[in-house]
């Protein structure tokens, strides 16, 4: 399928749902207030200034990138009639310039028109070098942007970009209004309080008190592009608390209509539903939660070195027999029934969706095979040849040090594992690290994910958007990090193969929809033959909704609320 | 007097700034960034510009003066601008989570924390007095048992279970209150107004089984201690009746370090219950504690824990003058 025909059917497709969906008496504001509950409270409005999820998702009521992705993860145009493409002639032969042109007749919440001039000015805004603006990776390769009429956008690359739907696609690249923040470019950006928490935008809601770290109350966009539409007249945004008390507050008590990720035991979870108010509604989108197995020497004796390429290999995480021994002992779905339930689901995958650069040849791990584990080091020699239950490889004792953040899911999966691989003879010790400093990258903390002080490490990685190419990219040798990179770097478990790197290469190089696919196949089986990563769950996010509130589309690809507009009250 | 006042207030001054720098370098000393709690989507180099623009690639001693100025005299100057009607543009502490100024953030806070922090204090003082002389009173008796066990149940079970056993009865089981406090309501007539009280009895009733029970203990040991005091005796002996007895004698002579214990206790209302604001979502200043510390924003835990500082030495302050008010043997010359 070429780009284009997958744009248009996801265009028409999304056209039906949306008239599937629209409540059947139209009026603007009908259906009363809306309480949405998120245990993460946002802390401004202005996703360019924070890049978190809960300001992200609050913000995405309010103002809106040209594009969203929709559940399945396909374009749905917002402020636009058409996706370009390179049949369209929207974007040029040689790939370096994409040109969007807007919807007839948008206007901001005051009332004034959506222009070019507004795209031209957020482009401005987030890559100002004071600004430090969170989004920045957006507009990565972007050498301008320029309005060519009041309708039309055009943006320049600095190199040919296969895939080049990156600036205002997606709820975290929306388009902010240039009159409002002429004032607020560069270091001026924080001092805009009025302005980072009141954005004018072009969604279906307007803020009338935006209290930080605490509550939102937004109404109808009178202005609105769509007249009948929100349904709802005002929301309530409420945040703070945790995830138990939030999925309470909907499935229990019903005070709330929606709540937001409840990353909360699966049991609790299933008997708060169980009463009757609401439902749990789930969506993946590319959250694995892996392995990573250290390529490098960790050795605390190696000092400055280890960990990195100049300490030498690890002594056997290098072998694939041994990570494959390591993955094959793990029973996946026990870890998803213990720890993450309906927001989980089993993968022998790295890249796990969108569906079509999904791999089904590593399908063989989803079952626990402890004997053959035992069967495949039998057969390889590494045995256990001094009778204290532990393999030796070349005489090395095959013992990990065996990392994760602070979180009692991650203590749960981890206390599993240990049990498992000591069934095949491999000796696991285990340890926790607070999640603000093992996330922190501060590279004089020896505790870093990045730095890796440890034979393996466990967390969930994802991409945004639905291109994984530069996620893809993470695992090229250039890309370790390493003390003269201050630890920085995708390429946490240090793996290296020219083979891989020229894969990498032909991907940017790839227009082709279909043979991107495939090279992003390739690329994911590679990684997992070499057993550098072991790919344990597909993660998802969770939600809950009043039985009441109809509309709801989960999505993990865009904000959770991106269609807002078509959420209705049922009787 | 006064004299007295003019010393303790001066040598409070070095001690507040030496306790600013402490809390400075903790902070400072402390392995936490920023940007940790972003997704791991958002690359290296864009966390590093961040944390640039957040100021943090300036030297530790120039970030504390800095401030150091931006507290002891931009907000005072500013505050007294916006009180005069004048536009002030001096720099202001931005916490880094919301970039908005710290000071407004805990002004916004401070209404739901007196109300339901400082009410639960009221009341648990109210409760705790009666209670702690009756036990002293009749000591050993069913009452004094009954009050003891229920001093210590309110002590020793956490506020996170208590919270949660009310919200389970009151809120799920029962619907009578609802479990999330609303920040936004506003009380304009009777209605508002019942609901208002229905929406503060679980947060409060829940810190006031907690100060009552502490609270109590401390009146009834003290009243326990005055009873046996010769002038006790005496005024019996004088054919005083008992109430006035208990009343004008022992209860003042036992409020002394009663009332030590309860001013030194005033701060912790504006440090807010923590817990319980958690639990319940009145989001005050403990929350705005906690989200401060969880997202690595320094400005924020540093005025905070600095304003805390400041009322703890004042309370310490009020308290010692309150001795002297209270009994005329003390003074302060």
């Amino acid at each position: 399928m070429t780009t284009r025909r997958l744009l248009l059917s996801a265009t028409a497709m999304t056209a039906a749902m949306a008239a599937l969906v629209a409540p059947a008496q139209a009026e603007r504001g009908a259906d009363g207030q809306l309480n949405i509950i998120y245990w993460q409270a946002p802390s401004t409005l202005n996703p360019y200034l924070s890049g978190g999820t809960k300001e992200v998702e609050s913000a995405s009521m309010i103002i809106e990138p040209l594009v969203s992705f929709n559940e399945k993860g396909e374009f749905v145009p917002r402020l636009v009639d058409e996706i370009p493409t390179v049949e369209n002639g929207g974007i040029s032969e040689d790939l370096t310039t994409i040109t969007w042109t807007l919807k007839d007749g948008i206007q901001w919440s005051d009332g004034t028109p959506l222009t070019a001039e507004d795209a031209v000015f957020t482009w401005q805004y987030c890559t100002h070098p004071e600004g430090g603006c969170a989004q920045a990776s957006y507009f990565e390769g972007v050498t301008n942007v320029e309005a060519v009429d009041a309708q039309t956008i055009k943006i320049t690359f600095s190199e040919p970009k296969p895939f080049p739907y990156t600036a205002f696609v997606g709820s975290e690249s929306p388009i902010i209004q240039k009159a409002q923040f002429e004032d607020c470019l560069g270091a001026k950006a924080p001092e805009c309080t009025t302005e980072n928490f009141g954005p004018i935008g072009t969604g279906p809601f307007i803020v009338t008190e935006f209290k930080p770290n605490d509550v939102i109350t937004l109404e109808a966009n009178p202005n609105y592009r769509e007249p009948d539409k929100p349904a709802f007249g005002s929301v309530l945004f409420k945040g703070g608390g945790d995830a138990a008390s939030a999925a309470r507050s909907v499935l229990e008590t019903g005070e709330f209509d929606y709540a937001w990720n409840l990353q909360i035991e699966p049991e609790i979870l299933k008997q708060m539903e169980a009463a009757g108010k609401g439902k749990v509604v789930v969506a993946f989108a590319t959250s694995v939660e892996r392995l990573h197995l250290n390529q490098t020497n960790p050795d605390p004796a190696l000092g400055d070195t280890r960990s990195t390429v100049d300490g030498g290999p690890h002594p056997f995480l290098t072998n694939p027999v041994i990570g494959q021994a390591l993955s094959m002992a793990i029973d996946r779905q026990l870890l998803v029934d213990v720890g993450y339930g309906q927001a989980g689901r089993v993968t022998c995958n790295v890249l796990p969706a969108p569906e079509a650069y999904a791999s089904t040849a590593n399908d063989a791990c989803k079952v626990q095979d402890i004997e053959g584990a035992k069967k495949l080091l039998d057969d390889n020699g590494i045995v256990d040849s001094d009778g204290d239950g532990i393999r030796e490889f070349e005489g090395t004792k095959l013992s990990v040090l065996y990392q994760t953040s602070t979180n009692s899911v991650r203590q749960g999966a981890q206390a599993l594992i240990k049990q498992w691989w000591s069934e095949i003879g491999v000796e696991t010790e285990l340890r926790n690290i607070d999640a603000s400093v093992f996330f922190g990258g501060d590279p004089a903390s020896p505790d870093t994910f990045q730095k890796f002080y440890a034979d393996i490490e466990m967390y969930t990685n994802n991409f945004s958007g639905v291109d994984p190419e530069a996620y893809m990219a993470s695992w090229i040798c250039g890309d370790m990090p390493r003390p003269d990179s201050q630890w920085q770097g995708n390429n946490v478990m240090r793996y290296c193969d020219p083979e891989y790197d020229a894969l990498v290469k032909e991907m940017a190089r790839t227009a082709d929809l279909a043979e991107r696919q495939n090279l992003a196949k390739r690329m994911n089986d590679m990684l997992m033959q070499s057993y550098s990563i072991i790919p344990l769950i597909h993660r998802g996010g969770a939600s809950a909704h009043a039985n009441s509130l109809a509309g709801v589309l989960i999505n993990d690809w865009d904000s959770e609320l991106w269609n807002i507009a078509d959420w209705h009250r049922v009787k | 007097m006064l004299a007295y006042l003019l010393r303790r207030l001066l040598i409070s001054v070095p001690t507040l700034i030496f306790i600013s720098f402490i809390i400075f370098a903790i902070l400072d000393l402390a392995p936490s960034d920023p940007t940790a709690s972003l997704p791991l989507t958002i690359p290296p180099d864009v966390r590093e510009q961040i944390r640039q623009s957040l100021g943090l690639g300036e030297p530790f001693h120039i970030r504390y003066l800095k401030w150091c100025q931006q507290f002891f005299v931009n907000e005072p100057l500013n505050l007294i601008d916006t009180w005069m009607g004048v536009e002030s543009e001096r720099p202001r502490i931005l916490s880094w989570a919301t970039r908005s100024p710290v000071v407004d953030l805990i002004a916004e806070r401070m209404p739901q924390t007196l109300w339901v922090v400082g009410m639960s204090y009221v009341i648990g003082v109210i409760l705790a007095i009666p209670l702690g002389m009756i036990s002293a009173y009749k000591q050993y008796s069913w009452f004094d048992q009954a009050a003891t066990g229920f001093a210590m149940l309110g002590f020793s079970v956490p506020t996170f279970f208590t919270g949660l056993v009310f919200i389970i009865v009151f809120a799920v089981n029962l619907q009578w209150l609802p479990s999330v406090y609303d920040t936004t309501h506003v009380v304009d007539d009777w209605d508002s107004f019942v609901y208002q009280v229905k929406q503060m009895i679980m947060p409060t009733m829940v810190l006031a089984l907690f100060n009552a029970s502490q609270i109590s203990r401390f009146v009834r040991s003290s009243v326990l201690d005055n009873l046996r005091h010769d002038y006790v005796r005496t005024a019996r002996a004088k054919g005083l009746k008992e109430r006035t007895v208990l009343v004008a004698h022992v209860l003042r002579n036992s409020m002394l370090p009663v009332v030590t214990v309860i001013a030194l206790g005033v701060p912790t209302i504006f440090g807010g219950a923590i817990i319980t604001e958690q639990i319940f979502r009145v989001n005050g200043l403990g929350q705005l504690l906690i989200v401060g510390i969880q997202s690595a924003d320094i400005p924020l835990v540093q005025t905070l824990t600095f304003l805390f500082a400041v009322l703890i030495v004042l309370c310490n302050l009020i308290a010692d003058l309150l001795y002297g008010i209270m009994d005329p043997r003390i003074t302060y010359e």
